[in-house]
């Protein structure tokens, strides 16, 4: 409170549907102090600049997923981005890259969702259980084997980064690949050969080249590149093209 | 408008919402489900808890105990006989999660593993690391796309029920992206919209827990239930309130003044021992460390920083492999927020709003007064939590009573008839009506208000009033405050005049929903003179009185006016009100009821 504001100039791509023919940069002079977020600008212009600016948030702690964009070009969540970072410069923030914009900086996310449920994120039992028996016993060891792909917050910066998704939003891409994963690796399922059987060769090309830059962006250490490309090197054994949209689900 | 003929709608699809769809679905497959959720289910708040959900499990412990901790906790009001349901439900529903999926910290023999928790005797408490929630939400959410029979409605942001023949018979929604409106019929409708904690200002919660729900049920009749009781949960970062969990001291973190003592042992809650001991000091209920903060705070032992007073959280002696493997999630928000390694250097923390334990009057069975209404979860008021939740009991709460209300709705959906479609269709048009006038206005004429200054002025106006400790006085400017925003309410500016993803008409929605819930507990608090659990006042009703008080209260709403409080009763099954104690005197005073037990 005792700090002295600053102003730094926020660059927003609008694009309000009914009204613009395409995105336009509109720039804001924003008040902020060396502990707020991205998303606490944006929510400033919101209050008391621009009531019309529309964006995703909720949870504010880099959980709930929702506030992804791009800032300077680069796929980040916007409550833990720090303005302080871009000063006194400024930054520009657009819609996620590869998704349609809906408006503003909202995209459209059908495609992913519908990937999402595609895949059968659920435990498919290797060996049912009453609930009277009790848990799964599931050492700590077994657990740490996919816990880092249950990670996932579904923020979808990876697919942003994602130079194959850009191309051909056919293929399946990083995260869902990784939640996919997540299921076939947890020892208490035995769904793997449904999954797989799922993810059929004939929709697009598989051709992750492996530059990492969706791991890179991560905000969750998934690593869902190194998801992809474990899944990769086991697809060679049988037949190599299986990452795409599974059959039917596609647009 | 568009109309869609369901068996069962469900607002909200957060832990609450999306355990009753699954139960709704179990029970009968022939039921059409709609679970309409104002943002996409995996966004929903439950995502943000960290500590974790309770369930007895380790042979030393047992019902009896975790039935004791949470009507003790809840400083007696507390609905014992639902009490005693849900403990016993309680290790079953977290074992159906195992089963789908949830990844549960371990033992090294396989076994799930539990962790102490504030107010709890004996370590109860399952864990996902320290993103329990998110992973329970994670886990339901994949787990429901099975159900062919939920169809789920994601972005659509629910303005009003309908009730006709006095039944709920469905919903009225907007779709954010494109601004129709749509009539959801069904024949019997669950609340699962969680909490209010938004109408405060410095708080724990995501923007979205506005309270919705809960104004919805109020404004048709449905009295809301010991809305007094907020709970400040005691370590929240400073500005933003996000929150460092409970876990952190059920590990072993402790609390420290600004001269590096261990203020909780001036404060019954000791004595400061080394090792952390159940139910003492760092690990006692979250009512009493916040008002120990507040105490701290009038003695100037308190830290003064930009965003006002802070304590410290000490995590350094765990170590960073343990506090990597345990809370590393906190450790982040640590690192990013605030630049501070918890291994390092203690970590700066203030008490902010975090729960509601108060909600929409429901009984055992998660049904409301109105005929085929039903809530569960944070929104609800089943009579688990009394004057103050205690950590880990609420996500447990989602699961046992998130499937309850899935059964009975399914129940009674199967014995009522569809309503008329035109009739309800003429009552939709009218919710249309009144939530387009936020934008177009009949007047014509252009609002004044701005959302932003009515908002920041509510939270601020809960505040200081109905804050950590309260005083008449303050709690009447408080009251006359959200009067006079209500009557501002009605000159709000919505600059945003258009159809696809108009924020700014759903914001100036959820602003209306939060002064009328805002109210509630206001009212709610001013009418309660006494001190007991969340609700502690300092004007000469500094003690409990369970003569006068031993009572919910119920808020009804009134229009315009201020809302009618009427009390109801507690139920006592098998546990007398008793002196709340806590730290070596809680011990004692635990022996002396067993012994008096025992004779
Ligand atoms: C930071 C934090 C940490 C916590 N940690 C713990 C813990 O460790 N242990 C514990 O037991 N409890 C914890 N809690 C409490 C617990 O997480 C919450 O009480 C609980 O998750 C609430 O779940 P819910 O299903 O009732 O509501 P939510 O998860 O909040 O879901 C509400 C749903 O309603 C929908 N909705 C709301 N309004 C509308 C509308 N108008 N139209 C359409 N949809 C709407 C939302 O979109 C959402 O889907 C924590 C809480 C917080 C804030
Ligand atoms: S893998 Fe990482 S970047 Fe991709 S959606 Fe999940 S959390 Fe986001
Ligand atoms: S607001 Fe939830 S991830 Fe950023």
């Amino acid at each position: 409170m005792s700090e002295i504001e600053k102003i730094i100039p926020i660059e927003v791509l609008r694009y309000r549907p009914e009204q613009d023919t395409e995105p336009v940069l509109q720039t804001f002079q924003v008040p902020f102090t060396d502990d707020m977020s991205v998303l606490q600008g944006l929510q400033y212009i919101k209050d008391y600049l621009d009531g019309s600016l529309s964006f995703r948030w909720s949870c504010r702690m880099a959980i709930c997923g929702s506030c992804g964009m791009m800032v300077n070009g680069i796929p980040s969540l916007s409550c833990k981005t720090f303005l302080r970072d871009y000063y006194p410069v400024g930054l520009r923030i657009e819609a996620l890259a590869h998704f349609p914009i809906e408006r503003d900086l909202v995209i459209v996310m059908d495609d992913f969702i519908e990937k999402l449920e595609s895949i059968k994120p659920y435990i498919i039992p290797k060996k049912p259980r009453t609930l009277i028996e009790g848990e799964y016993l599931q050492t700590p060891t077994e657990r740490d084997a996919y816990e880092q792909f249950s990670s996932c917050i579904n923020c979808m910066l990876c697919y942003a980064a994602c130079p194959q998704y850009g191309l051909n939003s056919k293929f399946i891409g990083p995260g869902i690949m990784a939640l996919l994963h997540r299921y076939n690796i947890d020892s208490r399922d035995g769904g793997k050969a449904q999954r797989m059987e799922m993810v059929n060769a004939e929709d697009g090309v598989f051709d992750c080249t492996a530059v990492g830059y969706c791991s890179k962006v991560c905000p969750k250490h998934v690593d869902p590149g190194n998801a992809v490309n474990l899944n990769k090197m086991e697809s060679a054994k049988d037949y190599f093209l299986r990452f795409v949209m599974p059959k039917g689900t596609g647009k | 408008m568009e109309v869609f003929e369901a068996d069962i709608a469900i607002i909200g699809a957060g832990g609450a919402g999306l355990r009753a769809a699954i139960a709704a679905a179990e029970t009968n497959p022939e039921l059409k489900i709609a679970l309409i959720s104002k943002v996409y289910p995996m966004r929903s708040h439950t995502v943000a808890a960290e500590g974790g959900s309770a369930g007895v499990v380790q042979t030393h412990d047992s019902l009896d105990h975790h039935f004791n901790d949470t009507v003790g906790g809840g400083d007696w009001i507390c609905e014992q006989d639902v009490v005693e349901y849900f403990v016993a439900q309680c290790t079953e529903e977290m074992v159906q999660l195992e089963h789908w999926g949830c990844p549960w910290s371990r033992k090294p023999d396989g076994h799930i593993n539990v962790r102490a928790f504030g107010g709890m005797k004996i370590e109860r408490t399952w864990f996902a690391a320290d993103k329990t929630g998110f992973h329970m939400l994670h886990t339901l959410f994949q787990t429901s796309i099975k159900y062919p029979s939920i169809q789920r409605f994601d972005e659509f942001f629910c303005v009003d029920l309908v009730v006709e023949d006095g039944r709920v018979q469905g919903v009225v929604v907007i779709e954010t992206a494109t601004g129709q409106f749509t009539l959801i019929k069904a024949k019997s409708v669950i609340i699962a919209t969680g909490g209010a904690g938004r109408v405060f200002r410095e708080n724990t919660n995501g923007g979205i827990v506005t309270g919705d729900g809960m104004a919805m049920a109020y404004r048709h009749g449905v009295p809301l239930r010991d809305m007094e009781f907020v709970q400040y949960h005691p370590t929240c970062m400073p500005g933003t309130g996000l929150l460092f969990t409970e876990a952190c001291r059920g590990e072993g973190g402790l609390l420290l003044n600004k001269d590096g003592y261990r203020y909780l042992q001036d404060y019954g809650l000791g004595p400061a021992e080394d090792k952390p001991r159940n139910k003492a000091m760092e690990l006692g209920p979250r009512d009493r460390l916040s008002q120990a903060f507040w105490y701290e705070q009038q003695k100037g032992r308190t830290i003064e920083e930009p965003h006002g007073s802070v304590v410290h959280l000490d995590l350094r002696h765990l170590g960073e492999a343990y506090l990597r493997e345990r809370l590393p999630q906190i450790y982040e928000l640590a690192e990013e927020f605030l630049g501070v390694d918890p291994a390092v250097t203690p970590i700066p923390v203030r008490p902010a709003v975090h729960y509601t334990m108060g909600g929409i009057l429901v009984d055992g069975k998660c049904a409301s007064p109105l005929s085929g209404l039903y809530a569960a979860g944070e929104c609800s008021s089943v009579g688990i939590h009394g004057a103050n939740r205690l950590g880990s009991n609420s996500l447990a709460e989602l699961c046992v009573f998130g499937k309850v209300a899935g059964i009975e709705a399914a129940k009674y959906a199967k014995s009522v008839a569809p309503g008329n479609t035109a009739s309800l269709l003429k009552q939709a048009a009218d919710s249309q009506k009144q939530a387009e006038q936020l934008v177009t206005r009949l007047d014509g004429k252009k609002g004044t208000e701005r959302i932003a200054t009515l908002r920041k002025e509510m939270a601020q106006t809960m505040e200081d009033g109905c804050g950590i400790y309260r005083l008449g006085d303050s709690m009447q400017a408080t009251c006359d405050k959200i009067n006079e925003l209500k009557q501002r309410f009605k000159n709000v500016n919505v600059e945003d005049k258009s159809s696809v993803w108009n924020t700014d008409w759903l914001l100036a929605i959820e602003l209306g929903y939060q002064l009328d819930v805002a109210q509630a507990m206001a009212y709610s608090a001013i009418n309660r003179k006494e001190s007991r659990g969340a609700h502690q006042r300092l004007d000469g009703f500094e003690a409990r009185d369970d003569v006068n008080f031993l009572k919910h209260s119920q808020a009804h709403y009134a229009g315009e006016g201020a809302p009618r409080i009427d009390y109801g009763a507690v139920k006592i099954t098998k546990s007398q009100p008793g002196t709340r104690a806590y730290g070596a005197a809680g011990e004692k005073a635990e022996q002396e009821r067993e012994q008096a037990a025992h004779v």
